[in-house]
């Protein structure tokens, strides 16, 4: 499979599209235990994609992530913004010299990676990671299999559900210590409904 | 003027990055170059990689730069910043792990001497050891 300019262009817009509606959900959970701007940040930068989607769309896919990826880093404004930019844009790297769907663990791998190294993070610190580790877990491990869709989406959300009870250690959340236990992490959030998005849309068209 | 290294403060309010940069002219004087910038791309609260970038290139010293910033978002969006500067001013820019006023007032103490990069740094950082 090589992505479809239309293919490529049905899966941004709704993952911006997504991004855009659950700003107001995102702003709340990060209320709780950040500063609250994870959503309006979120929001910034998809609408940014968003408005770059016929130049996106008409580049090749490692392209493409690279411009997404340059553009969350350009208009976020928040540690979200480095942080989802790398992942873009590392996995626009990794698709210099890799295939989808083939490797498409393997390029997810590179993004997270990234993503490792910009925060100096890991999993188990109440983080995006701890949405998109599992996620890289599962797509290694059900490479191929029909249900993979299927599969990686609930792997999202029961990640998300295991963020509640860690205490964060990383991002504005640390400063709450044991109180940031409780509730879900924005940013894994945030991580998991990209990765619903991607796989409704995926599964939409196949 | 004898170069010395340069001081980029970048804190999520343009208030806090304008007055913080003025009470480093006050203190320090003008022989250090001082830029700052402060909020995300609408104006609001945040942080903005295109107005570091400027910062860093507005201090731009061969001696290279010192950035002090405030909260997790500026840091990461500072590194990031740094890492899209043109290749050869990358290894002269670091990002001091100090709070912002106490940090920039002695990093621009220091680099008025004309300390090297890693004196100015290990100066601001003294005052997070505690």
């Amino acid at each position: 499979m090589s992505l479809q300019p239309e293919t490529l262009k049905t899966l941004v817009r709704a993952a911006a599209e997504q991004m855009i509606a659950s700003a107001p959900e995102l702003t709340a959970l990060d209320q709780a235990i950040g500063d609250g701007d994870h959503g309006a940040n979120m929001k910034r930068g998809f609408e940014a994609v968003l408005g770059k989607l016929d130049t996106i769309s008409a580049q090749p896919i490692d392209q493409a992530l690279k411009t997404i990826g340059k553009t969350l880093v350009m208009t976020v404004g928040g540690a979200s913004g480095p942080l989802y930019g790398s992942f873009f844009m590392a996995a626009g790297d990794a698709l210099a010299s890799k295939r989808l769907p083939d490797d498409l663990a393997d390029v997810f791998c590179c993004a997270v990676g990234a993503v490792v190294s910009r925060g100096r993070s890991r999993p188990g610190e109440k983080t995006m990671l701890d949405v998109l580790f599992p996620v890289l877990q599962t797509l290694m491990a059900e490479a191929g299999q029909p249900d993979l869709i299927d599969k990686v989406r609930t792997t999202a959300s029961e990640a998300v559900a295991r963020t509640v009870p860690m205490q964060a250690t990383k991002g504005r959340a640390a400063f709450l210590g044991a109180r940031s236990i409780g509730h879900v992490d924005p940013g894994a959030r945030s991580s998991c409904l990209l990765v619903h998005a991607v796989c409704n849309t995926l599964e939409a068209r196949l | 003027m004898n170069d010395t290294v340069g001081i980029v403060i970048v804190s999520h309010s343009p208030d806090i990055a304008k007055g913080t940069a003025d009470m480093v002219r006050q203190m320090v004087g003008s022989e250090v170059k001082v830029a700052f910038c402060g909020g995300n791309p609408d104006g609001g609260l945040g942080t903005n990689v295109s107005l570091i970038i400027d910062a860093i290139n507005n201090a731009w010293s061969p001696k290279g730069v010192a950035v002090l910033v405030d909260l997790g978002g500026a840091e990461t969006n500072s590194e990031m910043a740094v890492e899209m500067l043109q290749p050869e001013r990358r290894n002269l820019v670091v990002v001091c792990n100090a709070p912002i006023v106490e940090g920039a007032v002695m990093a621009a103490t220091e680099a008025v001497g004309g300390s090297s990069l890693e004196q100015v740094r290990a100066v601001a950082e003294e005052l997070s050891a505690s």
